[in-house]
């Protein structure tokens, strides 16, 4: 149960860096849990929190993880300078990848990341422009009516 | 099952120390890719897998993985040992391929994720 | 084992070079990274993955596997199955997740050693 605190975080993320791959999800993870919110929440913010950082290690140069937490909701914004996406709805699609052979050999790039975080949040939001960056936003709300 | 009848099953060696060999896991979840563990696993799951990055660790976290178990002969670096400890998730190894790994934990009652039998 | 007889004990759902199901069955292999599989895997045997893309007809043409059975429903994609047609590699689906698929064929005496 949320006992009604309010917390916010920010991470710098970098590109490859692999040996620290998931730190962001994983340090706001252990928040939740310390704000005493739901499980079944805190395993959807972290699951769609971690797609959404390596998504940027993956693909992008650099990129941040900004989260805000508040007794409604969790909002977690992933801004990077990364490739961009060309077909957002294409990339939606479960199965669907652009990750080049080595990704893949080290595990990653199956093409669940953006349908793993669509299915985990409330509501989401991805703006992108190809060559410059991609913006993403999604929204887990802690409230039930 | 627990972890000590797992690792007679298939022939593990434990990496991490201080683990709690007693803990007691009721479904398998076998990948080499990440994001599916994350789609498809539940909590609780012990997860069966050729990766052996620190990531594998972290994910395991975010997807509540109870446990670890790396086959192919494969062996995580040891700033992967020391994150699984930190985070107290056993981590286990075994020579066996990942099929015959999966076959013998079947083979004594170990299930994937029961709910998502059709 | 004929490829046939697992496709019938499990409910596979064939989805190309169904001409091929009479190909026998060595053993099964279970991974989704293709060097792994590359380096690993015998010929003959049939090989449980959650990839899709078209590099694992490649990889099963190169080791002479009997054919690959998709977990989870996925499903190749169309060029995937384009290649899996021109080669004769039968692609098979299957609703489990892996684990419970490899244990389905272990209990059918399939081994992976």
């Amino acid at each position: 149960m949320n006992r009604g605190g309010t917390a916010e975080g920010f991470f710098l993320l970098t590109g490859k860096d692999f040996a620290h791959a998931g730190v962001a999800s994983t340090e706001l993870k252990a928040v939740l849990e310390k704000m005493g919110v739901n499980h079944n929440i805190i395993r959807r913010a972290a699951i769609a929190a971690f797609e959404a950082e390596m998504n940027v290690i993956i693909y992008a140069p650099a990129g941040m993880m900004r989260y805000e937490i508040t007794p409604d909701c969790i909002k977690v914004t992933v801004e990077d300078a990364g490739p961009g996406i060309e077909d957002i709805e294409l990339a939606m699609k479960e199965g669907y990848s652009t990750a080049p052979d080595y990704i893949r050999e080290m595990g990653f790039g199956s093409g669940m990341g953006l349908p793993n975080i669509k299915k985990n949040t409330d509501e989401l939001k991805i703006s992108s422009i190809p060559d410059v960056g991609t913006s993403l936003e999604f929204v887990i709300n802690i409230k039930k009516e | 099952m627990t972890l000590n009848e797992i690792k007679d099953i298939i022939q593990a060696e434990v990496l991490t120390c201080n683990s709690d060999m007693n803990m007691a896991v009721d479904k398998g979840c076998s990948s080499d890719l990440m994001s599916d563990v994350l789609a498809f696993s539940k909590p609780g799951a012990l997860l069966i897998t050729g990766l052996i990055n620190e990531t594998v660790i972290r994910t395991a976290e975010v997807a509540n993985v109870k446990a670890i178990i790396f086959v192919r002969g494969k062996r995580p670096n040891s700033k992967a040992v020391t994150l699984a400890e930190e985070k107290k998730i056993p981590l286990l190894a075994t020579n066996l391929p990942m099929f015959e790994a999966c076959g013998r934990l079947y083979e004594r009652g170990l299930r994937g994720s029961p709910n998502n039998v059709k | 084992m004929k490829l046939q007889e697992i496709v019938d004990s499990l409910s596979l759902e064939v989805k190309t070079a169904s001409s091929n199901l009479t190909r026998e069955v060595t053993g099964g292999y279970v991974s989704d990274l293709l060097s792994d599989v590359i380096a690993n895997s015998k010929e003959g045997n049939i090989w449980v993955t959650l990839q899709t893309h078209q590099n694992i007809v490649a990889v099963a043409t190169l080791k002479e596997l009997s054919g690959i059975i998709l977990v989870n429903n996925r499903n190749p994609d169309t060029e995937t199955s384009k290649k899996a047609e021109r080669e004769g590699i039968p692609i098979m689906v299957s609703p489990l997740p892996a684990f419970e698929l490899v244990g389905k064929l272990y209990n059918m005496g399939l081994r992976g050693l």
